[in-house]
């Protein structure tokens, strides 16, 4: 359990993370999504004590991370894959991680099968080691002390399709087995995919917190019908509002039922309908950090696939 | 009631709660500083280096030295010298290379009081450093008799006990300066350029004004920390070199260390 209150970080004028307060349970992923420089990494750079706080707290199971006696058992962090003595091994390093827990040399050996990390590649320095390759050791070492709380900044960059599938199911188990799992991501179908609970972060503000499901559901419905305007008249008679793609594709907060009610009474005959799910939630995304884009948004346009 | 609650809370963590969590003490870190001293490439060769450089200069003395200098003094000397520019540099990386390279993420993450870091490094160095000095003293006396033996002169140890512990002070000193300079710039480039700078530039510079201002000249050993303790390499230290060293020692490397450990202490680790 992470529970983080009114988290506030201010560099001169600029604040960078502006009164964040959120708590990633036990038992479940929890998503921590944003853009670049929406404060994601700040923030866990905080809860873990290498950046202090300006004001606000951040506590790990009730405990601030500093009165941890040896955090590492508690608390896998993982803030930058890169982060490391190039010249060292992925092995010494392990080693270093084991060494300062206290863990028996065997728990070196288990992580790097764990990661699969073969001997090999354990023996190579990390100045050799591909960005999926360090990601897999920053796992290990975030997971040697066997944790019952996890943080990971970026955990899939670099990694490839079937690295994230991996790491998805490796995070599952975890939550499942009643481990915190606290991870951020700047793409939000990497955590659409595992997160259990969603925090969305922009310009430094929360701007979105809830479980998947809650936030999936208030995305509305993504229908297509052959005569779209029709129907778009038809709901907007109703007093809803819905938005009409260039592609013919109607958005609309109204649920799936209605809709089919609606489009019945207007006599229109619909070719798709279905709850806008991770489409929706792309559409929120992007609407939330709308002002925090650095791209000026022009069209979303998206197949209906 | 309270028991049934809980029941239902814990199964799925059941397997933690077995685990009783103890601080980690100070000689684990102490003894992972220095493994992290050896374990890179640059670290491996700048220890070994100690050993080379010291094997290089006792044999250089061997072959040209006159045979009646083939003395321990001038050995201990010879192998002295080089000591005093690696070990500094063994002092600056352990602490730059955490925010150089970055591994501070981890060591600071995984020990999140940077003070018991910093100290444990402070401790590492200092035996590395003391280690570093044996060897080169004991290599410095195979060469002592191996030089007199190959010569046919009689083997000479002529430096007192107590000299042996000033020039390890001083050795220990020149270290501490390193330290400093790490802590202050927490960059290994800037660290060993600022170092060079103390160890080279500055001496020469004090060299310069000594010479043409007699009044600094007579007072260079209270201004001057890297005059003030080299004079220990010398031995014999008089009272008054005492209080030079205590004094020039106070702000070239008490006070710049305060600060350096009160800005490491601070810093942001990204």
């Amino acid at each position: 359990m992470i529970t983080v209150e009114s988290l506030t970080k201010t560099y001169g004028g600029f604040t960078a993370v502006d009164d964040v307060s959120f708590s990633a349970r036990a038992g479940r992923v929890t998503g921590f999504l944003g853009p670049n420089g929406a404060g994601k990494s700040t923030t866990m750079r905080m809860m873990v004590g290498l950046t202090s706080p300006t004001s606000g707290t951040a506590t790990i199971s009730g405990r601030s991370f500093a009165d941890l006696p040896n955090p590492g058992l508690e608390v896998g962090v993982l803030l930058d894959a890169s982060a490391q003595h190039a010249g060292r091994t992925g092995r010494e390093i392990l080693g270093i991680a084991q060494r300062t827990m206290g863990l028996p040399k065997g728990r070196v050996e288990e992580m790097l099968h764990k990661v699969s990390l073969t001997d090999a590649e354990a023996e190579r320095r990390v100045k050799n080691y591909s960005l999926g390759m360090r990601q897999r050791l920053g796992i290990a070492t975030a997971l040697i002390g066997d944790p019952e709380v996890l943080i990971l900044d970026e955990p899939a960059n670099g990694l490839d399709p079937a690295g994230i599938r991996w790491m998805r199911d490796l995070l599952r188990e975890y939550a499942d087995k009643g481990g915190t799992v606290l991870l951020s991501s700047h793409l939000l179908h990497e955590i659409e995919v595992i997160a259990d609970d969603l925090v969305v972060i922009g310009n430094g503000r929360i701007v979105a917190q809830g479980t998947k499901a809650e936030l999936l559901a208030a995305a509305g419905t993504v229908v297509r019908a052959d005569r779209a305007l029709d129907l778009a008249a038809a709901i907007r008679g109703t007093g809803q509002t819905c938005n009409l793609d260039p592609d013919g594709t109607l958005r609309t907060e109204v649920d799936a039922a209605q809709v089919g009610r609606i489009a019945l009474d207007a006599g229109v005959a619909l070719t798709e309908l279905r709850s806008a799910d991770g489409a929706g939630l792309e559409e929120m995304f992007l609407e939330l950090t709308a002002e925090t884009q650095r791209e000026t948004r022009t069209h979303t346009e998206r197949t209906a696939a | 009631m309270s028991t049934a609650a809980a029941t239902l809370e814990r199964p799925a963590r059941a397997s933690h709660a077995a685990k009783r969590i103890e601080p980690i003490p100070m000689t684990r870190l102490i003894g992972v500083e220095i493994s992290k001293m050896f374990d890179t490439r640059s670290g491996f060769w700048l220890m070994t280096s100690v050993g080379i450089t010291a094997t290089i200069a006792t044999i250089a003395t061997i072959l040209f030295a006159p045979d009646d200098s083939l003395n321990y003094g001038n050995f201990a000397a010879a192998v002295g010298f080089p000591m005093s520019v690696i070990l500094p540099m063994i002092a600056i990386l352990s602490i730059t290379s955490e925010w150089s390279q970055r591994s501070g993420l981890t060591t600071f993450t995984l020990v999140p009081h940077r003070g018991r870091v910093i100290s444990a490094k402070l401790a590492a160095t200092l035996i590395a450093g003391a280690a570093s000095i044996a060897l080169a003293f004991a290599v410095g006396a195979v060469g002592n008799v191996v030089g007199s033996a190959i010569a046919g002169v009689d083997t000479s140890w002529n430096i007192p006990l107590g000299d042996a512990g000033l020039i390890f002070l001083a050795d220990a000193l020149g270290m501490l300066m390193g330290f400093t300079i790490g802590v202050l710039v927490r960059s290994s480039a800037g660290a060993i350029v600022g170092y060079f700078v103390y160890a080279l530039v500055l001496p020469a510079a004090f060299g310069t004004l000594a010479s043409f201002k007699d009044w600094f000249a007579d007072r260079q050993g209270w201004f001057d920390f890297q005059f003030s303790s080299t004079r220990l390499y010398d031995g014999d230290l008089a009272k008054s070199d005492w209080a030079h060293l205590a004094v020039s020692g106070s702000y070239w490397l008490v006070i710049p260390l305060v600060v350096g450990l009160w800005l490491a202490l601070r810093s942001e680790v990204k």
